[in-house]
């Protein structure tokens, strides 16, 4: 079974780009929250050794517009499309899951459960998740933070909320200093790390969700070479996104999926992943 | 938008920035002003460059080594290849009357190619030291003023139809004494085409990627290059 590849929420503009998003199974949105949002002061981005750190702050058009000017030019794609929402509190993301359902033009909604670049929902994941799911009929990826300790017992707690799957990770908040003034690099400060530095951290939170719920697994973190997706398919996965990687390289779904299925022969099937659950996707 | 990985033809000294010059393969080389993202060799993120020459069968950087990609890509030497993306973005708007290019440091960079594209207009050019004024020898009918002289204090009292690109001090500087201005700008760029909104500059109470709407810019804020 060939493995689906997406992006990563956040790391492409499918209709910039669109051309770069017909080389992939599925696309992710960037985040929409209810409102629009002008996002953080530049400096947003640095480079770090093995990665690089953002803060973006959810900047976005708002679901109503997001729903009249972007979704339909997204369906003309003829690419799957993923919503990822946000907010800052459980009542936002219940508004922006209920404008979307019903809406045949989304295969699913992510809950971006995890900015780690603007103020935290007071609610917890597992509330927000029941809210979502009190709003709509959709699939429901719960898109989880790798800086917990049991990252399993809240995907067990997300789960019984009414997750359909789970979308792990998201980046993990980082600093980046100028080396000549040792200040940090980014205007916010902190940013959230991503890139090769992550996969490792990505690994362990993928195999330990997968041993702890029966629900597909969207994997990313780092992801770099059809091997970094084998990996990622090898601790639970059931596809894999590309993040940071589309940054420095528009060609790598095509160059990766191509990799995968040379490591995926090498490797042998009595090692190909059984645990895969199909992606639930309208 | 093109992807490909192209050979290293060159690299030239010129002052304490390298020339760097690929073979084309089958990139367009655009519009003066436009930009490709060029590998930064070791490093996770690829930079940003506009097209400062496209001698034939080429596409020429120029490029100052002041941090980790620049220093990697001002390295290469022949027979390196690196993966390169582009034209991306707004280059200048070409239907000006009588150009002026005014340019800082780094900034002339796409100076070369625009000159030519607009038949060696005069040029004026700041540089930190005599050193990096080597950089003007790129620049056809280029006057140099060298520092503390600025570029704003050598400007013509009827400067024309500005085209430029440099720090930006030397840019603001120039949008208020040159409101209709074109300035080729720049900003911390992970992808360069639209994806990860890093690169965005402020306007009309908002946020715009400048690797979209620009990097060339108008000074007045109206509308975007060509």
């Amino acid at each position: 079974m060939d493995s689906h590849i997406l992006n990563a929420s956040g790391c492409l503009d499918p209709l910039a780009a669109p051309d770069v998003a017909r080389t992939l199974d599925i696309v992710v949105t960037k985040t929409i929250t209810p409102e629009p949002r002008a996002g953080n002061p530049p400096v947003r981005i640095a480079e770090t050794e093995h990665g690089m750190i953002n803060s973006i702050g959810l900047q976005g058009p708002g679901i109503e517009a997001f729903v009249g000017d972007s979704l339909p030019r997204l369906a003309r794609l003829g690419v799957p499309v993923w919503v990822s929402v946000g907010g800052f509190a459980a009542s936002d993301y219940a508004r922006c899951c209920a404008a979307l359902d019903g809406d045949d033009r989304v295969a699913a909604i992510e809950l971006n459960l995890s900015c780690p670049n603007v103020e935290e929902a007071p609610e917890t994941a597992a509330e927000l998740v029941a809210a979502a799911r009190a709003a709509t009929s959709t699939p429901l990826y719960a898109k989880l933070s790798p800086a917990q300790w049991d990252i399993a017992a809240s995907a067990r707690k997300v789960v019984a909320a009414g997750a359909d799957g789970l979308s792990l990770v998201n980046t993990i908040r980082g600093l980046a200093f100028d080396p000549a003034t040792l200040r940090p690099r980014l205007v916010r400060g902190v940013g959230g790390y991503s890139g090769p530095g992550l996969r490792p951290i990505a690994l362990a939170c993928v195999h330990a969700c997968a041993a702890a719920v029966d629900v597909p697994i969207v994997g990313m973190g780092g992801v770099w070479s059809g091997r970094d997706a084998l990996e990622l398919l090898a601790a639970g996965a059931s596809a894999v996104a590309l993040g940071t990687v589309l940054f420095a390289d528009p060609h790598a779904p095509d160059r990766i999926r191509s990799e995968l299925a040379a490591e995926r022969a090498a490797v042998g099937t009595e090692q190909t992943p059984t645990r895969a659950r199909k992606l639930l996707s309208h | 938008m093109r992807t490909e990985r192209l050979a290293v033809r060159g690299n030239e000294a010129v002052g304490p920035y390298a020339l760097v010059r690929l073979a084309r393969g089958g990139l367009d080389p655009g519009q003066p002003g436009q930009f490709f993202m060029l590998e930064a060799p070791g490093r996770v993120l690829p930079r940003p460059f506009s097209l400062c020459l496209a001698g034939t069968g080429e596409l020429a950087f120029l490029v100052d080594p002041v941090g980790h990609g620049t220093r990697a890509i001002s390295a290469l030497a022949r027979g390196d290849a690196i993966r390169v993306t582009g034209p991306l973005g707004h280059g200048f708007d070409l239907s000006v009357r009588r150009p002026l290019l005014v340019g800082g440091g780094i900034g002339v960079a796409p100076f070369p190619y625009l000159s030519q594209a607009l038949g060696g207009p005069p040029a004026l050019l700041g540089f930190r030291t005599a050193h990096h004024a080597e950089a003007a020898s790129l620049v056809p009918n280029a006057e140099v003023v060298l520092d503390p002289t600025l570029v704003t204090e050598a400007l013509p009292d009827d400067p024309g139809d500005v085209l430029a690109c440099g720090p930006e001090p030397m840019l603001d500087a120039l949008a208020r004494v040159v409101p209709g201005a074109q300035l080729a700008r720049e900003a911390p760029m992970a992808c360069g085409y639209g994806a990860c909104y890093g690169c965005v500059v402020p306007r009309e109470g908002g946020y715009v990627r400048l690797c979209i709407e620009g990097p060339v810019v108008m000074a007045n804020g109206t509308g975007e290059g060509a």
